[in-house]
């Protein structure tokens, strides 16, 4: 459009600190458990028992119940592992580059993308853990000093990743805490109940909001989103190395690095969408989840998609280029093998579809952006069975070849993880402050800058 | 029955728009007192400076967290190196034992890891949190100081306070409540 065309505001107009702060806050103190989230909450728990039921059964009788065997040792529980660990990035990116980059559209989405990131990594570690066969002794992998006398080998990725995904867990965790932690004063102060005032009085620790206080806390929130983005690149990098630094052809390449970071953004923000679209609607959450912000996500997703695109291209290319018989058997093996279904349906979820993205209309159209969250989780899910299964399904000797099926109980134990996932969403967004009230009071504060008093 | 003894920590006056709070602060600044603290719901800009916090303590948070990466980056590296070369030598495929280029990622890791719990736990301790009970919380009006108000208080122990007089000059500073607070012992 030609000339100056009003944007619209991050937050409606209209807002002040107090009604931000009603708004928010009442979801947490006085809001009743309505019918919906109750029945919600109930079914999500009954799908966490069929989790329960599947680890207890894996316990009982160990890996083999599921349809992993040599020549694939790797099935879901690695497919799944990398999927969710990538579903957590979107949450980082939003919560640290977006910070660091002074977005203000980040403020009202922060908050929740960091739990999604939270509970994302909880689901996301459980897989390596309950892969090695014997999770009891799951702490071999950290370094101490045993009666043994033996150490971890640190040349090897898969220890890179117990560091990488410990530490993005304990940094993203005190990164939800500190934001939190002047919304739990909040709480404490404008709860009614006892017991309220004594849980957030508890939590908060008895900020008080003075300028020392947020004097120190800005500082240490800038470090902290300055560690945090070098991070959360470094996580998904290191997971990408599990299968680059492998000889495997498929998995054999130097483009695993970016295209796996920019996968996981990609999924991340369909994630937050796919959590965003639902939440805003349930407790009137559109003045600060505005259409602005959803059109923005679709913008990022947009872009990673291509570049996830771009990393698509590159791996065929480099197969053909290198002129390697194995990459070029394993690309062709993509298109016409046993999988071939599965590669055209990933293109399809993450090249084709989200081009529609490109359209103001699909953009700002709020059911075409859930569905498309949807296709996009999808995608990127077959992207991860795509190089899973194919490459280790179809490596050097046609000997050494096979064929791998997940079993009732890889299938139990993925959606039981989406129970997981989805029940702890539902706790957090009546137990905790779902958006950042204090951020909020800034955004409202900059965005009248200039007009009269406000409240 | 023991009457409970009252201290007085100091007064408190309210404003409503953090620009009020800003002017305010510095003019109290500028009349000579150096013991004040101001409450907001969310961080000003330059109010930190304004209540006098800088210099050295006001970067201590900063040097903390350097520290802590230092830290995290040296015992992640130093412990790979002593298990690999000196603890559990194993030959890899010929490499030598401190391959250490193996090794950047698990150091990356541990810097990180050590600079961002040196940054959450040094800002909790230099704020003195936990901290359960303080004066400010007497005021009735300051539950509003993580809503909507922003608040400035004069403490006792400034060698300029006076209740009387300090009172005054809140109130000449168009502060719109002034209350005493009131510590217990």
């Amino acid at each position: 459009m030609p000339g100056g065309h009003e944007l619209e505001p991050w937050i409606e107009p209209g807002h002040t600190y107090a009604s931000v702060t009603d708004k928010i806050s009442s979801a947490v103190l006085t809001r009743p458990l309505g019918i919906g989230w109750l029945l919600g909450f109930g079914f999500l728990f009954s799908i966490v028992m069929v989790l329960n039921l599947a680890i207890g059964w894996l316990f009982m009788k160990g890996v083999g119940i599921w349809g992993i065997n040599i020549p694939i040792g790797w099935g879901f529980a690695i497919v799944n592992f990398v999927w969710w660990i990538g579903i957590g990035h979107a949450g980082t990116l939003i919560s640290a580059i977006l910070y660091l980059l002074n977005q203000k559209w980040r403020t009202s989405i922060n908050r929740f993308a960091e739990a999604m990131t939270l509970f994302a990594v909880a689901c996301a570690g459980l897989f390596p853990l309950i892969h090695t066969g014997r999770p009891w002794m799951a702490y071999y992998m950290f370094p101490y000093p045993s009666t043994m006398g033996i150490w971890p080998q640190f040349r090897s990725p898969l220890i890179w990743d117990v560091f990488a995904v410990s530490t993005y867990g304990t940094v993203s965790l005190l990164f939800w805490f500190v934001g939190l932690l002047p919304d739990l004063a909040t709480l404490r102060d404008r709860a009614k109940q006892r017991w309220q005032q004594v849980i957030f009085g508890m939590l908060s620790m008895g900020w008080r909001g003075s300028a020392r206080h947020w004097h120190r806390y800005q500082v240490a929130y800038l470090l902290l989103a300055g560690l945090a983005t070098p991070l959360v690149l470094s996580v998904h990098t290191v997971v990408s190395f599990d299968f680059a630094t492998g000889i495997v052809p498929g998995w054999h390449t130097t483009i695993f690095p970016p295209y796996f970071v920019a996968g996981a953004i990609y999924s991340g923000f369909a994630m937050v969408l796919t959590l965003a679209i639902p939440m805003r609607k349930a407790y009137g959450m559109e003045g600060f989840i505005t259409l602005r912000h959803l059109e923005q996500m679709a913008k990022v997703m947009l872009a990673t998609g291509l570049i996830v695109a771009y990393g698509y291209f590159i791996e065929f290319f480099m197969a053909f280029y290198s002129g390697n018989k194995f990459d070029v058997f394993l690309a062709k093996q993509r298109l016409h093998g046993p999988y071939a279904p599965f590669y055209y349906a990933l293109i399809l979820c993450n090249i084709l579809t989200p081009q529609l993205l490109w359209f103001k209309k699909v953009r700002r159209n709020i059911p075409a952006l859930f569905v498309m969250s949807l296709i996009i989780n999808i995608g990127m899910w077959l992207e991860r069975f795509v190089i899973v299964v194919i490459s280790l399904t179809r490596d050097f000797m046609p000997s050494a070849w096979g064929r791998y099926s997940a079993t009732v109980w890889d299938y139990a134990t993925f959606v039981g993880t989406l129970g997981l996932f989805t029940m702890l969403i539902f706790l957090f967004v009546r137990g905790l402050p779902a958006i950042a009230i204090s951020e909020m009071r800034e955004l409202v504060h900059q965005e009248s800058h200039g007009d009269e008093g406000h409240q | 029955m023991s009457e409970r003894r009252s201290l007085l920590f100091g007064v408190m006056g309210e404003f409503s728009t953090p620009e009020d709070l800003l002017a305010a602060t510095k003019k109290a600044r500028e009349a000579g007192y150096k013991h004040i603290e101001a409450y907001t719901p969310f961080p000003i800009e330059g109010l930190s400076d304004a209540v006098g916090f800088r210099g050295f303590r006001s970067n201590l948070v900063a040097l903390l967290t350097l520290v802590g990466g230092v830290g995290g980056g040296l015992t992640g590296f130093g412990l790979q190196y002593w298990v690999a070369a000196i603890a559990y030598p194993i030959n890899i495929g010929g490499r030598p034992l401190n391959s250490w280029p193996a090794f950047i990622p698990v150091t990356f890791e541990l810097t990180v890891l050590g600079a961002s719990i040196f940054a959450v736990f040094s800002m909790l301790a230099l704020n003195k949190l936990p901290q359960p009970y303080h004066p400010v919380f007497n005021v009735e009006r300051f539950s509003h100081a993580s809503t909507d108000k922003f608040f400035l208080c004069i403490e006792a122990r400034d060698a300029k306070f006076d209740l009387v007089e300090s009172s005054k000059f809140l109130q000449s500073l168009h502060a719109q409540h002034v209350n005493e607070v009131k510590d217990e012992e």
